[in-house]
């Protein structure tokens, strides 16, 4: 357990000392939701109709722009092979990095969502449940998308090549985070949608920290 | 026992099976042709004009073993990659490999079948229906798991990164499929149901039965053409290749 926080901690310092890279992540988020309704009118019924899907596909797309880091820099100058080496399991140490990664690129996302959904004229209680609905799903975003990331280390075109592979794997999540938001919106209650993604949240906390570290494996081969 | 389990991996060797998939191929190709000649003339000749579909029924005969088939097919790849990441066998790897396109191949038929179908009897050439769409996403996953080998140069690795992302895809495929499924019953009220198809006739259901086995060896026949292709490729520095090559 000391072996994770220590990863964990390492991680968060090691991002805080370039802030650049994860600020971009964060305002890529910010511009591409402010673009739609530049792209699609001012038109507020519609906007509000469509906030939920715009909010998270733009956090889909956010949250790939910063998987490359995942794995890249560590495993560009060894580290990551010195964490397969070192006797703490290194299915502990990729869980950590894991979890630096959704604190650094997912939950800002999270805490930005309600200033934007404000942008698209949603109201207080439709704001908590796109929070929560972030809360649950960003963290699923950044487990699936750290299989991805380990698969395609140090791949020729690894950035499109990663895109290809992640988001079709992205679109459970993005289906029920969005049809809470749009359930809670119609008033049928966001309950189902939210049990569900936290169910699809618990599986991918088991499988995928697992599914990584084997694909990290290979990468080291 | 024991000296079957040895047989048996003995064609895990890609030595051994090279021979043994180029005998297979022959058969594999004539029952295709057997099946396919049978399943198209009983599904134009024989099965009867619909009732309500007109003649333009008959592209189901295409479709559906096309959609069953690029279903299967991800099912038998991850199979084999899975077996490959388990045993460390390098057929099983290959088979994963040559069996994609003819996923992907699938895949597409089913979905340009589905369009042809669906602009005379729905009125468009695509509606987000829970089927198109998993689908669509399945044909996605056959595209990525193609991409990844074909990134990775040392086949070895690709094997198994690509046997990670198949199994990683075959978990996910029902949760998909469920997950497009209630999406669709949210969004929109059951435009079109394709679960109250009136029942066929039992030609239609020959012709259609037919005609998947006839996808199915011929999916067997190329995967063995591509694995044999793969097989030289990937050896072509042993000295058995230089021999069957001469």
């Amino acid at each position: 357990m000391n072996a994770f926080l220590a990863t964990v901690r390492r991680d968060l310092l090691l991002a805080l000392r370039r802030k650049s890279e994860v600020l971009t992540a964060v305002f890529f988020f910010v511009i591409v939701t402010s673009l739609f309704p530049l792209g699609i009118g001012p038109e507020p019924g519609l906007l509000k109709k469509i906030a939920p899907g715009i909010l998270w596909v733009a956090a889909l797309l956010a949250t790939l722009l910063g998987l490359p880091r995942l794995f890249a820099a560590d495993h560009s100058d060894g580290t990551l092979e010195q964490m397969a080496l070192s006797p703490s399991p290194l299915g502990l140490l990729v869980a950590g990095k894991i979890l630096a990664h959704w604190l650094l690129c997912g939950l800002p996302l999270v805490l930005l969502a309600p200033v934007l959904g404000l942008q698209f004229d949603l109201d207080a209680s439709t704001l908590g449940i796109l929070t929560l609905a972030l809360l649950l799903g960003t963290p699923l975003l950044s487990l699936i998308g750290a299989i991805g990331a380990a698969l395609t280390l140090g791949l020729r075109g690894g950035g499109v090549l990663l895109a290809l592979l992640v988001l079709p794997l992205y679109i459970p999540a993005l289906i029920f985070g969005a049809g809470a938001v749009e359930a809670h919106i119609a008033g049928l209650g966001a309950g189902g949608h939210l049990s569900l993604l936290a169910a699809m949240l618990a599986l991918a906390v088991f499988f995928a920290p697992w599914a990584t570290t084997a694909a990290v494996r290979i990468a080291l081969e | 026992m024991r000296q079957s389990i040895i047989q048996w991996f003995r064609f895990g060797s890609p030595q051994s099976f090279y021979p043994l998939a180029g005998r297979m191929i022959p058969w594999f190709w004539a029952a295709a042709a057997a099946f396919g000649i049978a399943g198209l003339w009983l599904s134009f000749f024989v099965a009867p004009t619909d009732a309500q579909q007109g003649e333009g029924y008959r592209i189901i005969f295409v479709h559906v073993p096309a959609s069953w088939m690029s279903m299967f097919i991800y099912l038998v790849m991850a199979f084999w990659a899975g077996l490959g990441l388990a045993l460390n066998t390098r057929v099983s790897g290959m088979m994963a490999q040559a069996l994609a396109p003819t996923g992907a191949l699938m895949a597409a038929l089913s979905l340009w079948t589905g369009a042809l179908w669906g602009k005379p009897m729905w009125g468009a050439w695509w509606v987000w229906d829970a089927r198109l769409t998993s689908e669509l996403i399945l044909f996605f996953l056959y595209l990525g798991f193609m991409a990844l080998q074909a990134a990775i140069d040392d086949p070895r690795r690709a094997d198994k990164a690509g046997a990670i992302l198949a199994l990683v895809g075959v978990v996910n495929i029902p949760i998909i499929y469920f997950s497009v499924k209630w999406w669709n019953t949210l969004h929109q009220g059951s435009t079109i149901n394709m679960n109250k198809a009136p029942s066929m006739a039992h030609t239609m259901l020959w012709g259609m039965l037919l005609m998947a086995l006839c996808f199915w060896m011929y999916t067997i026949a190329v995967a063995l053409v591509r694995v044999r292709a793969i097989i030289l490729e990937r050896e072509r520095h042993t000295d058995w290749v230089k021999h069957a090559v001469e």
